[in-house]
């Protein structure tokens, strides 16, 4: 483990402070990489893909020989899967897991406000969705839990990193054990994204991305600051971490998938290294740059497509309105601290007033003003967490799952622009070959008759990897759309609750003061 | 015996109106001051207001019985200078020198509501019809309330001096209430202005210089330690709550622009979650209307009964402050008179002179007592008064608030 952690140098050879978690140049760095494992893997004999298209995969160079014959494994599991006609209703299918967070807002939480409380890194899970054996009303059953948990800081100064325990309760068959626990770091959660994006996206999976990287977060948290700040970073990102498993895992396709077994799974993993491009964002970047060239072409789509296009200007349209909500949001929870700020000021000031007047009863009736003031400012703390662990969190995670909706219908149409490049090729090959047969060159004939075999065998392969796309692209839309639903239903009304719960308070304190005003005499 | 009782009754309510302002709900009748003597009437209240580009004007509205004015019951129009110029005429009345002066209402500042409205006009082209309209009744509604607001600032003043057994009689008063002409009360000219802040310096030095000397009178050294401190705080305490109820204003306008995207949301979406969008979207849209009442509130039964009392608090140690000067007149007085003696020269002058501040200060003294003593009631009785009602109107919104939720959480888990 120790020998990998040096990253490999990048073009211009920048001494890099280490950390898993730092963004240098991952732009420029991840294309590098690009380019020339696309070209690794098409010059290679036993291509694992049997789709034309190369698959982008960064990590098959990353993590050793190993991977490779995975991945050979992975595509006939994928194809299998993919023809096999998973229907939606199959039992790996089913609701895996819920997204539910924990319901009671305990007063020991983890505060976005700064200064004024004292967090441990390890504090109770307030938003963790995972300790939740939640019936849905139309009792789905669990075969599957995860979670994540107890952030440990490993290492010091800039080499260090947190380290996260990933847990699982299964009764699948398929894994060794029926509860397992494991320790993986930042780097390794993105690692398993890349893998899994590289291995299905283009082939129309709606892959979830992983968390963002952070690096002032980070690198507070190495530094050592034992500030809520950075307990606060380590919580979120620990949620955020949660969550992505969790969708992960919810996926029938990539549940089945080795890697993502391994990950659960295996006390070691290798390390995953070259993570500067691995970032969700990095390679939704990536997908998105290619999008780009592509949309630059007027490309004609046929018939079929009015769905593809109705769902894409949806999608668009949502994506919109997301950010736009996630934007609202997340000043709320600003104005939400402030207000908690501010009505702690107001009650330690309401206190020093209550102590100078000279009225008994009314300075009484001030400082117990001050202590319903200092309350109700631990209400506004918690609902300030409220408002961002389950409503803009779940605003933001969406925004970045769209991008992958997105990326999937972007590589649709590569696949189909590819298909239509064979076919011209194809036509050119014909053209050259009927030019031979005035020419009458023996060799070179026999040659463009092998190469016009060839090019007809792409245009059908063509054919049918743009058909596997679209179709499972439409499944794909179909189960997303319906955990979409789900998910905000589910969140949405979990924070209405937590909303009621701050009303609840507030009517208990106020209660509680009206008779001690009414006391003044 | 049956009308004093209820004179008095009534005696006892004019003193204790405390700054309620804009309850809009318990804005009940105005306190009808009875004067026990003459058994004459003076109610005053502010019956109608109007506010132009730059300035407010007033309608005062008097109703009395006394004999000194022309009619039962007339009007006249006012503008804030003039209740500047009345109470500062109050304060310069060496008559008035035991008294707390109750203090000017402050300035009507529309600015900042003025503002918005232009933004938002600016704004008009990025925004949806929706979202335009309903902004602008937003901030119409704010302008309104701060509206109200002034109004209910400049008629306590009046109510105030009506109330006092001796200022209600104040000639310049009755001119401010009757006189419909205009006042022509100019602003401060610079010359007068540039005076204003050397006075305001030298008699800070001598706050200072005064409030050092420690008094013989327990009651009068107790109120000097007690107001120094307490108007510090409330000082405090003021701004504490302005701010507080300025993040509660933040959080209500969120709730408005939360509630315009889920709409939009509501409006478009492909699945199930379109209605349910738009049932939040309308969820939200209540709530801002409640969260903004809940500032509106704060404001009114918090921040303006502090605001209001570290003007008055400050009344308070301006008449220490003039006792304290007239004490240190009559040493003064004393040590002229020694000298007189002294050297046997104008003596006579220097006794008439020591006596007149001797009565000066016993005079002051006494009302400056009472004064206080009656401050400290009102204090009390307009603080008991507010946090009552804040405490209720607290309950009320949090009560509606829950209910609100909880039917939308019915209708939301329902349709599942």
């Amino acid at each position: 483990m120790a020998a990998e952690r040096e990253p490999p140098p990048f073009g211009d050879g920048d001494v890099e402070a280490e950390g898993d978690d730092l963004e240098f140049r991952e732009a420029e760095g991840g294309e590098d990489l690009f380019v020339s494992t696309t070209s690794t893997l098409e010059s290679s004999p036993s291509s694992p893909e049997p789709a034309s298209l190369p698959a982008e995969d960064i990590s098959v160079k990353s993590n050793g020989p190993k991977s490779d014959t995975l991945l050979d494994d992975d595509h006939e599991d994928l194809f299998a899967e993919a023809t096999d006609e998973v229907s939606l209703d199959s039992p790996e299918r089913e609701h895996i897991l819920s997204p539910e967070p924990t319901p009671p807002i305990t007063p020991v939480s983890p505060t976005l406000i700064a200064p004024r409380s004292e967090i441990k890194i390890s504090h109770p899970m307030m938003f963790d969705r995972s300790k939740e054996i939640e019936e849905e009303a139309n009792g789905d059953t669990f075969d599957i839990h995860v979670s994540v948990s107890d952030p440990e800081k490993v290492g010091d100064g800039m080499n260090a990193y947190m380290a996260y325990r990933v847990s699982t309760k299964t009764t699948l068959s398929m894994f060794n054990s029926k509860e397992f626990t494991v320790k993986r770091r930042f780097s390794d959660f993105l690692g398993l994204h890349s893998k899994l994006a590289a291995k299905y996206m283009h082939v129309g999976y709606i892959v979830p991305p992983a968390p963002e990287k952070s690096l002032v977060g980070m690198t507070k948290v190495k530094v050592g600051k034992e500030d809520p700040s950075s307990a606060d970073f380590v919580e979120k990102r620990r949620a955020s971490l949660e969550r992505y498993l969790q969708r992960t895992i919810k996926h029938p396709t990539l549940l089945q998938d080795p890697d993502l077994r391994q990950f659960l799974e295996s006390s070691e993993l290798p390390r995953a290294v070259n993570t500067q491009a691995l970032s969700g964002a990095g390679i939704l970047r990536m997908v998105n740059k290619a999008a780009d060239a592509v949309n630059k072409m007027t490309i004609k789509m046929n018939e079929s497509d009015a769905w593809f296009e109705e769902k894409q200007q949806q999608f668009e349209n949502l994506d919109q309105q997301l950010r736009k909500l996630h934007t609202s949001v997340d000043l709320l929870v600003c104005h939400r601290k402030e207000l908690s700020a501010n009505t702690a000021a107001f009650a330690k000031s309401a206190a020093m007033l209550g102590n100078s007047e000279d009225h008994t009863a009314l300075s009484r009736a001030l400082s117990q003003l001050a202590e319903v003031e200092e309350k109700i400012d631990q209400l506004h703390q918690e609902q300030a967490c409220a408002d961002f662990y389950l409503f803009a969190e779940l605003l933001s995670d969406y925004v970045r799952l769209i991008s992958s909706v997105k990326g999937v219908f972007d590589y649709r149409m590569k696949c189909w622009q590819k298909w239509q490049d064979a076919q011209a090729t194809l036509q050119k090959k014909r053209e050259a070959d009927a030019k031979l047969q005035y020419a009458n060159k023996p060799d070179k004939m026999q040659q463009a008759k092998e190469e016009i075999r060839e090019w007809e065998a792409r245009v059908q392969q063509g054919e049918r990897d743009f058909e596997q796309i679209s179709k499972t692209i439409r499944k794909e839309v179909g189960r997303f759309e319906k955990e979409r639903v789900k998910d905000f239903k589910t969140v949405i009304i979990k924070y209405l609750e937590s909303l009621v719960q701050t009303q609840q308070q507030l009517i208990k304190y106020w209660e509680a003061f009206l008779p001690e005003a009414k006391a003044i005499a | 015996p049956g009308a004093s009782l209820a004179a008095a009754a009534m005696m006892q309510e004019g003193l204790d109106d405390g700054p309620d302002f804009l309850s809009e709900e318990d804005r009940g009748p105005r306190p009808v001051i009875v004067d026990l003597q003459t058994d004459a009437i003076l109610q005053v209240d502010i019956s109608d207001a109007l506010s132009e580009r730059d300035k407010v004007k007033f309608t005062v509205h008097t109703k009395s019985t006394l004999p000194n004015f022309k009619q039962d019951e007339f009007s006249v129009v006012r503008q804030h200078e003039e209740f500047v110029w009345l109470h500062d005429a109050f304060v310069e009345n060496e008559d008035y020198a035991g008294y707390v002066i109750p203090p000017a209402p402050p300035k009507p500042d529309f600015d900042a509501s003025r503002d918005k409205l232009q933004k938002l006009g600016e704004g008009e082209g990025s925004m949806t019809k929706e979202e335009f309209t309903k902004m602008k009744q937003e901030l119409e509604a704010e302008y309104l309330a701060i509206f109200k607001k002034t109004v209910a600032m400049h008629e306590v003043f009046l109510c105030r001096v009506a109330a006092h057994p001796v200022l209600r009689n104040d000639l310049n008063f009755h001119i401010f209430l009757e006189y419909n002409q205009d006042l022509s009360i100019r602003g401060k000219n610079k010359k007068e202005k540039l005076e204003d802040f050397f006075k305001n310096m030298v008699k800070t030095a001598d706050e200072v210089l005064v409030g050092g000397v420690k008094d013989v009178d327990d009651f009068f050294e107790h109120e000097k330690t007690f107001l120094l401190e307490y108007n510090n705080r409330i000082k405090d305490a003021a701004v504490k709550a302005d701010k507080l109820t300025k993040s509660h204003k933040n959080v209500a306008d969120d709730n408005s622009r939360i509630s315009s995207t889920l709409h939009t949301l509501g409006t478009q979406d492909s699945t199930d979650l379109c209605k349910f969008f738009l049932k939040v979207s309308e969820l939200f849209e209540k709530t801002r209307k409640i969260e903004a009442r809940v500032s509106a509130d704060e404001d009114l039964k918090l921040s303006d009964l502090l605001r209001y009392y570290l003007r008055e608090s400050q009344a308070g140690k301006d008449l220490l402050y003039r006792r304290a000067r007239s004490l240190v007149d009559y040493e003064n007085a004393n040590k002229l008179l020694d000298r007189s003696r002294a050297k046997n020269k104008d003596v006579l002058q220097a006794e008439t002179n020591q006596q007149l501040c001797c009565q000066k200060f016993e005079k002051l003294s006494e009302s400056a007592k009472q004064e206080l003593i009656d401050f400290k009631t009102r204090r009390v009785a307009a603080f008991r008064k507010n946090l009552v009602e804040l405490a209720e109107l607290e309950l009320k919104h949090s009560k509606g608030h829950l209910q609100l939720l909880q039917s939308c959480l019915v209708a939301l888990k329902g349709d599942n």
